[in-house]
């Protein structure tokens, strides 16, 4: 069953300037996503910088309102619900930023940081709140004796357990993640998603796990969204993308990663072309000015997402019309 | 045991840094050399030398405050750079020894065209005039694939796009031939698909003018991906040192082989699987344990790594390892 369903989703950011301030242009950051979690599912969302998969997180946690289109969460729809009839929801969706330095007050100890959450929520009793936290820390592997120390005395990888219990703290159903482990070292990385790994069988949590990395996403998530330019441009199971992802640009982001194996080195993908501005997204494809399959069609014509397989969709012209005829019609 | 003789020899290298809380020192007893066409990569997590290692090369380390041992030694064309005076630096940082930084946007200056940037380092570098500098600059820009690099020339840099930024970036440190490149984490804050760009740009470089690049990162994907040998940093100090292929077939040292282990796999058979992790994190290095650096996060410490510390061991096979009980082919 579907816990948080987005339905064509936009984001349009006004950029001001000129004469009186006025809106010269916008920027298209989202246009119409739509996708379903279901409960207990990690559902990954790929790509590069500037394809809107930050903006796409915070539209879903209500940090940014949508331009157009529509959040529901466990079946409740949330896009346009006032602070306080949003505040049950808080309480079930929680976020993890990518830096872990920052989205910690410098000012306050972890306890203290996370002993705030468990009291605003009314987690806790007053009496109860240590004892929660022990169990908060000693979940995400922060030892209990550093409760009373301040961001700054702790490693990045501790920090970031920090932000996890804190998301935590109010037992959510639903967790967005955003670039939790980019900011880390690889072996610390690998604790990170280890503890995320362990919390998500524990509690059998939802996620949303946004990162430029493939790698990650592929061993991490059940399934992936591929962005480009805002749109989603492939949906798909990760059991094996090398073999199965379609959409040229996931080939190309795939070609374009480095395997650690020296006995596999092959000559990297290397995209030509530009990407198009985001002020005025082409008319066709998004990936038109650098995809090698362009046609005509792919520089008018923006190609739907079409289901090849069971929860495989992919919007591209050239790859829907190869392995068997499913016209947009049928969508 | 090598072809070609050393470009550049770095020996017994430490460096230190005055703290508040007293000296502490960064990196101690490091040695390496790299020989003109090759790609020396240096690998290791935050804080384990990797970058100070690089910039003492060129001796961009804050005087006030930093140190080199006396016994350090970067040989260099018959300069030791370790202790070189100020005028002897500027006559090879940026002629013959060139680097480039993670960060393309603070590398270059925002009020100046980017033509405005190369005429100026041709200018301090070269005896060529301002035409022949133009027709260089030009020249510089094509071979890193700048498209309408005319017009390029007198735009700035805050309208090229970040790969672009770091290709003009490399276009300037290659503009005087240098025969070493020192690259610190040139990709790291760019994209996959222009990380592939600018890797491509540097293998192509080594092999048609011979530049030396070292080429300094934490992603072991991009060090199997170009480089030759490698060498693996922890704590400030070399644990190991080896050709590619053999380091990532056969790590010796047990941080070379956690660390290859910990990136995540691709592929059906290993989906959502735990990761093995090296548990605990880099000891201070306020704090460093007597005996060996690895050894709170080492899964085969015995006691002699508590008691002693190991010292890199002679090179056999092209490898050095700093462990007593060096992992064996399995």
């Amino acid at each position: 069953m579907a816990l948080l369903e987005v339905e064509n989703l936009v984001k349009h950011f006004p950029v001001r300037g000129g004469l009186m301030n006025r809106v010269i242009k916008q920027v298209h950051a989202v246009n119409g996503v739509s996708f379903s979690v279901d409960k207990g599912e990690i559902v990954g969302i790929v790509g590069e910088s500037g394809c809107g998969k930050s903006t796409l997180g915070k539209l879903i946690v209500r940090l940014l309102e949508a331009t157009a289109g529509a959040v529901k969460f466990d079946g409740h729809d949330i896009t346009h619900s006032s602070p306080s009839a949003l505040l049950p929801f808080r309480r079930r969706m929680q976020m993890i930023f990518q830096d872990p330095h920052a989205s910690l007050n410098p000012r306050m100890t972890v306890g203290a940081a996370v002993r705030e959450v468990l009291a605003f929520h009314q987690i806790a009793a007053r009496g109860e709140l240590n004892t929660k936290l022990d169990e908060l820390f000693t979940q995400v592997g922060v030892n209990t004796d550093s409760k009373e120390k301040y961001p700054h005395e702790f490693s990045g990888g501790q920090k970031q357990r920090v932000g996890i219990a804190r998301a935590l703290a109010v037992n959510p159903e639903f967790i967005i993640a955003d670039e939790p482990v980019s900011a880390l070292d690889v072996s610390i990385q690998a604790q990170v998603l280890n503890v995320l790994m362990d919390l998500k069988a524990e509690f059998n949590l939802t996620m949303l796990f946004i990162s430029h990395d493939l790698k990650v996403i592929d061993h991490f998530c059940d399934r992936m969204l591929v962005m480009y330019l805002g749109f989603v441009v492939e949906e798909m199971p990760c059991q094996d993308i090398h073999a199965d992802a379609l959409h040229p640009y996931t080939r190309a982001l795939l070609g374009a990663n480095p395997v650690s194996d020296p006995d596999k080195r092959s000559e990297l993908t290397v995209l030509e072309g530009e990407v198009p501005s985001p002020y005025n997204p082409p008319q066709g494809c998004p990936f038109a000015t650098r995809c090698d399959l362009v046609t005509d069609q792919c520089r008018q014509e923006m190609p739907p997402l079409v289901e090849l397989d069971a929860g495989h969709r992919v919007a591209c012209w050239e790859v829907n019309k190869t392995p068997e005829p499913i016209t947009a019609a049928e969508v | 045991m090598t072809t070609s003789e050393a470009l550049l020899t770095v020996n017994n290298l430490s460096v230190g840094f005055h703290t508040d809380r007293g000296d502490v020192t960064a990196i101690e007893d490091v040695s390496f050399e790299v020989r003109a066409g090759e790609i020396l990569g240096i690998v290791g997590e935050s804080g384990c030398g990797k970058s100070v290692t690089s910039r003492s090369i060129m001796r961009l380390l804050p005087k006030r405050n930093s140190f080199i041992g006396p016994q350090s030694e970067i040989q260099f064309d018959g300069h030791n750079l370790a202790h070189a005076d100020e005028r002897t630096m500027r006559s090879i940082r940026g002629d013959r020894i060139a680097m480039i930084f993670q960060e393309p946007m603070t590398a270059l200056n925002p009020v100046f065209t980017i033509g405005w940037q190369l005429d100026e380092a041709l200018k301090y570098h070269t005896t060529l005039d301002k035409s022949q500098r133009h027709q260089r600059a030009i020249e510089m820009l094509k071979a890193v694939e700048i498209p309408n690099p005319e017009l390029r020339y007198h735009e700035y840099p805050h309208q090229l796009s970040g790969g672009m930024r770091q290709r003009v970036v490399i276009a300037m440190a290659l503009c005087c031939d240098p025969e070493l490149l020192i690259a610190d984490e040139p990709t790291t804050a760019l994209d996959v698909t222009i990380q592939a760009q600018i890797l491509r740009l540097m293998d192509q470089l080594r092999r048609k003018t011979k530049t030396a690049v070292v080429l300094i990162t934490h992603d072991l994907g991009v060090i199997a991906q170009i480089c030759d040998r490698v060498i693996v940093m922890y704590a400030g100090q070399i644990v190991e040192t080896a050709a590619v292929r053999s380091l990532f077939k056969r790590p010796q040292h047990p941080y070379t082989k956690a660390l290859l282990e910990s990136i995540p796999k691709t592929g059906r058979e290993q989906h959502q699987t735990r990761l093995p992790t090296i548990e605990g994190i880099v000891p201070s290095l306020f704090e460093l344990p007597a005996g060996c650096r690895f050894q709170d996060r080492c899964e085969f410490r015995q006691q002699q790594c508590v008691d002693q510390e190991p010292q890199l061991g002679e090179e056999v096979d092209g490898r050095k390892v700093r462990c007593f009980f060096p992992l064996s082919e399995a």
